[in-house]
Parts: structure tokens; C-alpha cells; sequence
């Protein structure tokens, strides 16, 4: 084998297993301190994720939005942008789409859907852009910009859906949305589960993405701001246009996200709908190395923690938050590779740090 | 207007602000200290939530809230030290870092608190005692603000004057401050970059743990999953409203507590307004100040970079 491909294969897969696996180790350091057992903990984790009456399809159920605000993360990174706000673009997706699934009526399901999708991604590319923007006229930095915008957002569907005569149904319990119109929901794929029709859109969206970033001009910009802001700028590339058309973008899929979460699931939108997706979807795409193909299985293992994990809580005396501690790990060991090439002895030239946030400031006097 | 003013208790009103102000301006202390040196930290949530759980669970176990206060500080710490290594030593992106430590804490403190807390059926340590400073608490609308607190609320006055004086008197602070601006001049001039970013980065951990101490210590004597509740952000934007200055994340914080505490009162009365809005202040007003509006805030210059030793 070729010295550059070994590189790869370590870079791209044997360094993201490692991490898993020494991810999972830690988690079960932390259940042996708090006394419990870990081969039980993970063999209850492992049930429900995959093994109890309809565990897999409800792992893919939560694995779909994961693929969608992953991608959309990955592609900020791409362009070294890094999108904090994928959880509130989620919302501002879901609450742009559910209100027009609700609204409209008598319209076909091949009508209804795309047009709650296309509306839910405007919403998401909409909220992002603001952040891209920002960054692109005054420098703002998108790291601050968006987690500002998380919480605008979340407040602001907190009002929507609190309010009379905006998105309140009426009559109901607990402040939620009108349902959807039936039309609009997503077709479920298999019966007696609730695996819906997302998951063909997210294995679609898979592709789209690679393609747009590596056989698109617009990709091949994302990619030069990325790798080098000046050369991009002396190249002729519009930076500024640059960074608002990857925000927007990465915006315009964790709104896709939300509206799929909405017609496929809930249903109808309340103002706790996106649960940290969004904030995961980080993780996603740090685990997937930026790499749309690598951001299937991330979210295939992510929706199997966070669906494995309630089963988990409920078997054993194991939180179901030590997920969270697995996936810390997990995203230690895949940012900092230096520790697994220790950890496993691996003498190949050094793995590159995952650098992200640009390093050079956008030139906002030009 | 006067039975207005009466009505709405204006002096309980900025008593209870300076209450709320005082994880926020901690935690904001602690970012400052961190970024002034050329380390971001979005980790000021975790630290404080660990700090949180760290400082209950010391005070239940040993009935002294004495020592669980220490806990929070060095639990605080503890998260920092993390950040630190990895940042610093690792030139793992700062961000990325910071998020995982928040995912970090998350994790820890759920775990901890299910095992070891949520089912003990003994009473909780109680919170920390409101003390009365001799003859200042007796003076009028001053007296009830600021000299009938609790000790957290205390020490945040005290190191909002020590970190100024730290950061823009002392040789530390300049060299703090030239680490964040130009490390590599810095480490020219003689200056060890990774040990003063060491040490500032673990010192914004006591103070967010601090911080955190607040809240399991002072203000509900009990702790609870997610108690912080996203103020390390609100801190974060506090510092960059206060553009990086010690009285200026004070103030900042003293702006978005006093929103919090106008609106829950306006609730009382029974005023109706959507009070999301009020809740939006603290963000909206820092992506204003970031987008330069307002007054342009700048960040110290090499903030973000991990540096490569020469």
C-alpha cells in the first residue's frame, strides 16, 4: 500500500474507530466509579439501540436529523466557518415549514412536502445568513454571532408558539402548534415504527453534499476560503460572498433538519422540539472529519447513544447523560490525534491537528 | 409616580439585580482573565455547572458549605486544566475544546448527580448566610444593595477591583496581555507563553467555578441537572459587551440580570408582555456590539490561535 494512502486509511478511519473505542472505554471508567456495571450499562445501551422491538428503526429515527445538521456543520467547517448555531437554525426551520404545513390545505403530498422542506430550509438559510453576513460586512465573529442567535431563536419560538393568534393551536394541554395538515406528513417506511421518509431524503442529501463541495464551483470556493483566505482573495474569489453562501447553506440543511423532524415525528412543532440536536451535530461532524461520507455513520452512532441511552437509565443505575461523557471523549481523542497515535503506536507522519476557525481575520476595510 | 416607584420596590429591584449579576460577572471575570491571554473559552458554561455540582455534593457530604465552595473552585479548575492541555499543549481548536468540555460536563455532573444525589433522602446543607456588614448595611437604598449579601455576591465585588488590578496594573497582567495580543513578540521579550496562558486559563476556572457556587450554594442550596441554564454564555457576552474590561462585564451583566429581574416582576403584576422579548436583550445587544454598532469590541488579537512554540 502506498505511504499516501496509509495516511488516509489512518487519518480517515483508523483514528475515528480508535477514538470510538477509547471513547467508550472512558464511559465505562466513569460507570465503574459511580459502582455500576459497565458490561451491563453498554449491553442495555446496546439492547436499545438496536436489539429491542423496533430499537434499529427507532436508532435511524434519531440518526436522520443528525445526518442533516451534521452536513451542515461539516460544510461551515469546510470553509472554515464554524456554525455553533445549527441547534437554533433547526428551529427557525422547523417553525418556518410547520407554518406552512399547517396552513395550507387540499394540496397533494407531492406538492405539500417540498414546499414545507423548501421553506424550512429558507428558514434555516435565512437565520445563518444573518451570522454569515455579519462576519462578511463587519467581521463579527460567527462563533459569538451564533450562539446568540441559538438563544434569539429558541425565545422566539418560545413566543410563536406561546401566543394566540400566532402559532398557538387552540385548545390544547401544552403550548404546541396546530398539527400538520395530514398531506404533509412523511410517509413511514415501516409499519409500526416510526421510521418516516426522512431517512431516504438524508441518504440523498449524503451525495448532494459531497458533490456540491468537491465537483462544484461553489464547492471549490468553499473549499479555497477554507484552505487559505488570502490565496482565496488573491485568486479572485469573493471571500465575503463566500461565507454568506456556506452559512447560508449550512443554515439551509439544519433547517431541513427541523422541518423533517416535524413532518416525520412530531408532527406539529412545541418549543422544546430540537432537544440538542443541534449542539450534537457539532460532535457529528468533528467525529466525520468534515467529510460528508463520514458524517453516515457519526450520526448512525450518535442516534444509537442517544437512543440506547434511555433503555440504558432504565435497566441499569446509569445516567443516560453518560452519553455525553462518551461523546466528549470520543471528540478529545478525534481533535487531538496526537494521544491515539500514542495510545496505539503508530509511527506514520503526524496527523494534522483539526484546525478549524480561521486563523486570518476577514478583511472588512477592502 | 412616587406610589409607582413604591410599587414596584425599585430598591429590592436592584438589590435582586446584583444578586443575578453575580455568576454572570464571575463567570465573564474568568473569560477575561482566559481570553486576555489568547485562549478562548465557551467553556465558562461547563465550568460553572461542574463547579455547581462539585460545590453541592462537597457541601452535602461534609455539612460544610465552607468547603464546598473551595470544591466548586477546584472542580472549576479541574474542567479548565483540560481546556488548557488540550489548547495549549495539544493546538486542539479552541473551540472545539471549549464545546466539549461543555458536552464534558454535561456528562459528569448527569451521572454523579443521578448516583449519588437524586436519591439521598437527607436534607441538603442549606445556603450560604446573608451577612449584614456593620453600620454600611444601615444606610439607606445603598446599604440594602449592596451590604446585606451573601458571600458569593461579596467576593464578586472584591475581584471585579482584583482582576483590574491584576490585568492592567501588575507585570502579570501585561504579560497576560501580551500573550493574547503577540505571543510570538511576547516569547521574544522573554516571556513564557504556555505558562502564563496556563495559569490564566486555570485561573478562569476558580472563577467560574465560583461562579457555579452561586447557584447550588447561594441561591437554591440544592442542585439540579442543567442548573446554569446557559448563563456562561450570557457571561460570554458579557465580557465582549464589557469589551474585555472588568468593570465593563460588570456593568454588562448588571444590564442583562436587571432585564431578567425587570421581567419577572412585570409577570408578577400581571403585566402582559411577551417577556421572550426582554429575554433576548443580553443577545441581541451582543451581536450588536460584535457587529461594531455601538462601539466596535475588539478582541484581543491572537485570541483563538493555538500557538506553536518556536
Amino acid at each position: 500500500m502506498s505511504r499516501r494512502w496509509r495516511q488516509l486509511l489512518i487519518s480517515a478511519v483508523v483514528v475515528p474507530l480508535a477514538s470510538v473505542v477509547a471513547g467508550f472505554l472512558v464511559g465505562a471508567l466513569a460507570i465503574l466509579v459511580t459502582g455500576s456495571d459497565p458490561i451491563q450499562a453498554y449491553s442495555a445501551l446496546f439492547a436499545g439501540a438496536f436489539t429491542n422491538h423496533n430499537a434499529a428503526a427507532e436508532t435511524l429515527v434519531s440518526s436522520i436529523p443528525y445526518v442533516f445538521l451534521g452536513l451542515g456543520v461539516a460544510l461551515g467547517f469546510r470553509a472554515g466557518l464554524f456554525n455553533i448555531g445549527a441547534e437554533g437554525q433547526f428551529y427557525v426551520g422547523a417553525l418556518a415549514g410547520v407554518f406552512v404545513a399547517f396552513s395550507v390545505h387540499r394540496l397533494p403530498g407531492i406538492v405539500e412536502v417540498p414546499l414545507a422542506l423548501l421553506v424550512g430550509m429558507a428558514g434555516g438559510f435565512f437565520w445563518a445568513g444573518i451570522a454569515g453576513v455579519l462576519k462578511a460586512t463587519t467581521g463579527a465573529h460567527e462563533v459569538i454571532t451564533t450562539i446568540m442567535l441559538n438563544y434569539i431563536s429558541f425565545l422566539l419560538a418560545s413566543f410563536l408558539v406561546n401566543t394566540k393568534g400566532l402559532l398557538l393551536a387552540p385548545n390544547v394541554s401544552t403550548p404546541r402548534t396546530p398539527d400538520v395538515d395530514p398531506a404533509a406528513v412523511l410517509v413511514t417506511l415501516i409499519p409500526g415504527s416510526r421510521l418516516h421518509a426522512g431517512l431516504l431524503l438524508a441518504l440523498i442529501a449524503v451525495p448532494i453534499v459531497w458533490f456540491l463541495i468537491e465537483r462544484t464551483t461553489i464547492g471549490f470556493r468553499i473549499r479555497a476560503v477554507g484552505f487559505n483566505i488570502d490565496a482565496a482573495r488573491t485568486a479572485g474569489i469573493s471571500v465575503r460572498r463566500t461565507i454568506v453562501i456556506t452559512m447560508g447553506l449550512s443554515g439551509a440543511l439544519a433547517g431541513l433538519a427541523g422541518i423533517v423532524q416535524v413532518l416525520g415525528v412530531n408532527k406539529h412543532m412545541t418549543d422544546t422540539v430540537a432537544a440538542g440536536y443541534g449542539f450534537d451535530a457539532i460532535a457529528v461532524a468533528l467525529l466525520a472529519r468534515s467529510n460528508p461520507w463520514g458524517v453516515l455513520p457519526a450520526a448512525l452512532l450518535f442516534g444509537a447513544l442517544r437512543n440506547g441511552a434511555s433503555f440504558m437509565q432504565l435497566e441499569t443505575q446509569v445516567s443516560s447523560d453518560l452519553i455525553s461523557i462518551i461523546q466528549a471523549s470520543v471528540i478529545v481523542f478525534v481533535a487531538a490525534p496526537v494521544i491515539v497515535r500514542w495510545l496505539l503506536r503508530l509511527r506514520e507522519a503526524p496527523v494534522q491537528t483539526l484546525q478549524i476557525t480561521q486563523r486570518e481575520e476577514v478583511e472588512t476595510t477592502s | 409616580m412616587a406610589e409607582l416607584l413604591q410599587r414596584i420596590d425599585l430598591v429590592g429591584l436592584l438589590a435582586a439585580t446584583l444578586v443575578t449579576a453575580t455568576p454572570l460577572t464571575l463567570a465573564a471575570l474568568g473569560g477575561m482573565m482566559c481570553e486576555r491571554s489568547g485562549v478562548v473559552n465557551i467553556a465558562l458554561e461547563g465550568i460553572m455547572l461542574t463547579g455547581a455540582f462539585v460545590g453541592y455534593a462537597v457541601a452535602f457530604t461534609t455539612h460544610n458549605l465552607w468547603l464546598g465552595v473551595l470544591a466548586a473552585m477546584i472542580a472549576g479548575t479541574g474542567i479548565a486544566a483540560i481546556h488548557a492541555v488540550l489548547s495549549i499543549s495539544l493546538l486542539v481548536d479552541q473551540i472545539v475544546s471549549g464545546t466539549v468540555m461543555n458536552i464534558l460536563a454535561v456528562g459528569i455532573t448527569g451521572v454523579f448527580y443521578r448516583n449519588f444525589i437524586e436519591q439521598a433522602t437527607v436534607a441538603g446543607p442549606g445556603t450560604l448566610p446573608h451577612w449584614n456588614v456593620p453600620l454600611l448595611s444601615q444606610i439607606p437604598v445603598i446599604g440594602p444593595i449592596f451590604f446585606q449579601n451573601q458571600f458569593v455576591t461579596y467576593a464578586m465585588l472584591v475581584l471585579i477591583v482584583v482582576v483590574h488590578f491584576v490585568l492592567f496594573r501588575t507585570r502579570w497582567g501585561l504579560r497576560t496581555r501580551a500573550c493574547g495580543e503577540h505571543p510570538r513578540a511576547a516569547e521574544t521579550a522573554g516571556i513564557n507563553v504556555y505558562f502564563v496562558r496556563y495559569v490564566n486559563v486555570i485561573a478562569s476556572g476558580a472563577l467560574g467555578g465560583l461562579g457555579g457556587a452561586y447557584f447550588s450554594l447561594q441561591q437554591i442550596g440544592n442542585f439540579l441537572p442543567n442548573v446554569t441554564g446557559g448563563r456562561g454564555f450570557i457571561a460570554l457576552a458579557a465580557m465582549i459587551v464589557g469589551k474585555w474590561t472588568p468593570l465593563g462585564a460588570f456593568l454588562a451583566s448588571l444590564l442583562f440580570a436587571g432585564s431578567d429581574a425587570v421581567g419577572s416582576r412585570l409577570q408578577i403584576y400581571g403585566v402582559h408582555l411577551p417577556i421572550q422579548f426582554l429575554g433576548m436583550l443580553p443577545y441581541v445587544v451582543t451581536i450588536v456590539v460584535v457587529a461594531g454598532a455601538l462601539g466596535r469590541a475588539v478582541a484581543p488579537a491572537a485570541v483563538g490561535r493555538p500557538y506553536r512554540k518556536s
